[in-house]
């Protein structure tokens, strides 16, 4: 009954463990037929009491299940010490279970190529933040037709912003934490108690191995000799009843690991931007050359002293060379009053920075300053003067002299448009200024009501008048595009990356490379085992035997 | 100045050139000769000739310097350049670790390859527009083509290992995916060498069309097959007694110079499939089977390590240089580390691609066949980024 149990639970067992659950089925068969039902500990021949799942004693390296006796090498259990992994526990509920798919290095490369080619689609065409359209259905079907339409539909649009895209990403982020916890632990434990006999099995079955008969006296020569040699490649030897250990580079060994709780933080960093408010702030401003505008949602104010573009001269005339603000950022003292607090001129690549606060040179754009207008007298259709009137300051008593003319602004908008007859203003953008004035003389006590609305001729609409007032001109200003940002993770980001690439650099500039050595009835047995880079391994130990004049021959010419 | 800055770039392809001579001498030894010899003999010689070309393409790099007063890797001609010289750099560090000669036998001719092909676009020295006025601008695209150069050479250590295992088999998917890869990399050559004769017979074709409502004029110096989309031909010189483009590209293509480039990879892919023809009936055998000989003796397992250990050494200097110290610029110069710009999202790609390759191979055992095709195919996404990004999609990197 037993048996069918076992079997039935085998049938769910995951592929990727495949191997390692059939022995414990196996070994669990052995172990409950022939035992007294308890089932706590795998007890190796040396007398070490090993936990169960364990697929070589932590102690001496033997092959404890039917399986590996049988295989020539463990090479593959090697990789984690041959340790027992919570991943592999039989009996599992299902947080057991979410940690098991998660473990899976399989599961990760999957999720990552996932990752890959959504992130590859999402490039296919512009991004909606990209294209600067309000109406993003609209954008696609017209710019990329079917396609296009089918590309919106299915949201890939705004895929990086996507929930099913942060999801995956989010898994990427779960898989890194629980694939790392689930081999760094048993494998930090059991690389810090590594014994220096190994049994021979051991050593035979590593996946380069070698035994040859010699005498007791030529033994104690050669291994002196293989010690020196070794030590001269920076191995560190550990000696212990005639056996050796000889290992180096096992920093490389926790490299994967460093390197993934760098990526952890990088995320968490990420994460944080969202989830605190305060965290990160996005947003634009403009302001034109001498004018103070207040930074959003922060409690600052800049100045815009002066904006500076240039351009390149001769064959590439044209080509933007520098855009500058010179900026002055401002903070209210308790009575109201700003104080300047910082000063600096930002250009793109040189931001602005003040405590959290970030300015960039982002863009520029010119508008109008303010409007030049003309009086003329109708009848003579002589031009008495001109008037400029500030398009973003029109302060109510505001009196306009042209000869003996006095000048009113009674109405301003600066928006212009009709609604239901009645004249309004869209926004308090000068995008097209209108103005009602009042042109009366000295002294007089009821002047004549003048329309103006640019682009639009108004003689019409007040013919009895005396005075025209028409459009002369305008005057530009350069208006400043600066990006404002805050964002308190980048300290967490940057710490994040630097111990993802310190993790890299110990993985893969290092190689942990191990030989035991173990000299039993007169035969001495070799073996070694590195976690990658197994050629370079061979070439070393090649040119070790040849030295010593151990009878060795790894690489076949 | 510029003359010497032209002739330095010359001196670094010939040397170049000389030095991928030097090394198919080296594997390719006659009957009767002693081979171990003759290998180091002309190894010595090949590898000598990469270093002499490095220091040759140093002073190039110097000397255009002064002349742009800005580091040569801001336009497409300089960053393909550098990245051929980056490629030759790791190559120098992985030959000096193994010690094979065969490998250089399939390097240098990809650096000679891809110099050309540098060559093939607009030569001259531009000024540099404000966002990429930086010194991360030279920090940012070194490290990263370093990472992107040792990662080419495990792609050719990858593809010999492939010719080596399979380059002999007539059938099977892996026998033809080998040649499909080698009528690729012909297809590269073949492009690389329509351009040098068209621009030796100075070969001109001009059209007027519209870019996002802005008229441009588009020239060419290959004869078109393809025009742009809805271009008018303002000049042409008569091929074939052709007098106007065979067709149009498409509208969605709106990269810089995109029918331009395209009509090129037309070019590429023509010549391409008439060399391999040609071949095929001159020679009587697939490409691998001719390449097959020249890397059988060679130990497969060497060949395999030879292919990771480059991307091995690759992935921390890319990660460094194509996301980290990019991140930095990119926070510096546009406010924000991670935009999802294309370019961006492929370098995310790229490394993406290569931490599955080591995923499936330190954790999941993928050696030899498995591990070189996706060597093979990690390379292809970076030459898809550096073509086909610049090529279809216009981006923040547009100007790279």
């Amino acid at each position: 009954m037993i048996v069918q149990i076992i079997f039935k639970f085998s049938g769910r067992v995951e592929e990727e463990y495949g191997d390692i659950m059939k022995f414990r089925i196996s070994q669990c068969l052995v172990l409950s037929l022939g035992g007294n039902g308890m089932i706590e500990n795998t007890k190796c021949e040396c007398g070490h009491n090993n936990p169960i799942g364990t697929i070589l004693c932590e102690h001496c390296g033997k092959p404890l299940t039917e399986e590996m006796k049988e295989k020539k090498t463990i090479e593959r259990e090697m990789r984690y010490e041959g340790t027992a992994r919570r991943s592999q526990k039989q009996t599992k509920n299902w947080i057991d279970q979410i940690w098991s798919f998660f473990s899976s290095v399989k599961v990760a490369v999957i999720l990552i190529l996932i990752t890959l080619v959504a992130a590859g689609i999402g490039t296919i065409f512009p991004q909606e933040r990209l294209t600067g359209s309000s109406n993003p259905e609209l954008f696609y079907k017209e710019k990329y037709g079917v396609w296009g339409e089918w590309y919106y539909q299915l949201g890939f649009s705004d895929m990086y912003n996507s929930w099913w895209f942060v999801t995956l990403i989010a898994m990427i982020g779960v898989s890194l934490v629980i694939c790392s916890l689930d081999r760094v632990i048993p494998l930090y434990r059991a690389l810090k108690n590594q014994t220096v006999v190994k049994s021979t099995d051991f050593i035979l079955r590593q996946r380069i191995s070698h035994q040859e008969t010699i005498d007791q006296k030529e033994k104690e020569e050669k291994v002196q000799k293989l010690i020196e040699a070794l030590k001269k490649r920076y191995y560190h030897i550990r000696e212990e009843d005639g056996s050796i250990l000889a290992e180096k580079g096992r920093i490389s060994r926790w490299g994967p690991y460093i390197n993934h709780i760098g990526l952890i933080i990088f995320l968490f960093g990420v994460l944080l931007r969202s989830l605190v408010p305060g965290w990160y702030l996005d947003q634009a401003l403009y302001i034109r050359e001498g004018d103070t505008v207040k930074v959003p949602e922060m409690p600052y104010y800049v100045k815009n002293e002066r904006f500076k573009l240039e351009t390149y001269q001769g064959e590439y005339a044209g080509v933007p060379k520098k855009y500058q603000t010179d900026a002055v950022l401002y903070q209210k003292d308790p009575s109201g009053k700003l104080v300047p607090v910082h000063k600096q001129s930002i250009l793109v690549n040189h931001p602005l920075e003040y405590k959290d606060l970030l300015l960039y040179q982002m863009d520029f754009r010119v508008e109008p300053k303010a409007i030049k207008l003309k009086v003329v007298e109708k009848k003579t259709k002589k031009v008495l003067g001109q008037f400029a009137v500030n398009l973003r300051e029109i302060k109510p008593d505001q009196v306009y002299r042209v000869a003996d003319l006095e000048i009113r602004a009674l109405e301003y908008y600066p928006d212009f448009a009709l609604e239901d007859g009645r004249p309004i203003t869209e926004s308090q953008e000068p995008n097209r200024p209108a103005f009602i004035f009042e042109v009366k003389k000295k002294g007089q006590k009821q002047g004549e009501k003048s329309w103006v609305i640019s682009g639009q001729n108004t003689d019409q609409l007040t013919p009895n008048n005396q005075y025209d007032i028409d459009l002369a001109g305008l005057e530009m200003a350069q208006s400043s595009g600066l990006m404002v940002r805050v964002d308190k993770s980048l300290p967490i980001i940057f710490v994040g990356g630097i111990i993802c690439l310190i993790g890299l650099v110990m993985g893969f500039y290092w190689h942990h490379r191990r030989v035991w050595v173990r000299y039993q009835d007169g035969v001495l047995y070799l073996g070694a085992h590195t976690n990658k880079s197994w050629f370079s391994l061979r070439r070393e130990l090649d040119q070790i035997a040849k030295q010593i004049g151990i009878n060795l021959k790894l690489i076949q010419e | 100045m510029e003359r010497l800055m032209e002739n330095l770039l010359l001196c670094t392809f010939f040397l170049y050139l000389l030095s991928s001579v030097a090394f198919v001498m080296g594997i390719s030894g006659k009957k009767g000769e002693a081979p171990k010899q003759r290998e180091r003999r002309w190894g010595n010689i090949a590898v000598g000739l990469a270093i002499v070309g490095v220091v040759f393409q140093i002073a190039f790099i110097i000397t255009r310097m002064i002349v742009s007063g800005h580091f040569p890797t801001s336009n497409m001609f300089e960053f393909t350049a550098f990245l051929c010289f980056t490629i030759v750099l790791a190559f120098i560090i992985i030959f000096f670790i193994y010690r094979t000669v065969v490998l250089g036998a399939f390097v240098m001719p990809l650096a000679v390859i891809l110099l050309a092909y540098a060559s093939v676009f607009p030569r001259d020295v531009q000024p540099l527009i404000p966002a990429l006025q930086s010194h991360w601008l030279y920090i940012h695209v070194t490290v990263a083509a370093l990472g992107s150069g040792a990662f080419a050479v495990g792609f050719a250590a990858g593809l010999i290992y492939l010719v080596n295992q399979v380059g002999a088999q007539k059938k099977g998917k892996n026998a033809l995916f080998l040649e499909l890869t080698l009528v690729v990399v012909l297809m590269f050559i073949s492009f690389t060498l329509s351009s040098f004769v068209s621009s030796s017979f100075g070969y001109q074709a001009s059209f007027a069309h519209m870019v996002d409502n802005q008229p441009t004029v588009q020239e060419y110096e290959l004869p078109p097959i393809v025009g742009p989309h809805g271009g008018k031909v303002i000049q042409m010189d008569s091929f074939l007694g052709m007098k106007k483009p065979l067709f149009e590209a498409p509208a969605w293509m709106k990269g810089q110079n995109a029918a331009s480039k395209l009509n090129s990879t037309l070019w590429g892919i023509i010549v391409g499939l008439i060399l391999y023809a040609l071949i095929r009936l001159l020679v009587r055998k697939r490409l691998s089977e001719i390449l097959h000989p020249l890397v059988k003796k060679w130990n497969p397992e060497l060949l395999d390590e030879i292919s990771y250990r480059s991307i091995a050494i690759g992935f921390p200097v890319f990660t460094l240089g194509a996301l980290i110290f990019a991140m930095i610029w990119a926070h510096e110069a546009w406010g924000r580390f991670w935009g999802w710009d294309p370019k961006e999202v492929w370098a995310l790609i790229t490394w993406l691609f290569y931490s599955a390759y080591l995923h499936l191979r330190l954790s999941r055992g993928w050696h030899g066949l498995k591990s070189s095709w996706l060597a093979v195919g990690g390379f292809v996404i970076i030459m898809f980024n550096q073509i086909v990004i610049n090529l279809v999609i216009s981006g923040l990197h547009s100007y790279a």
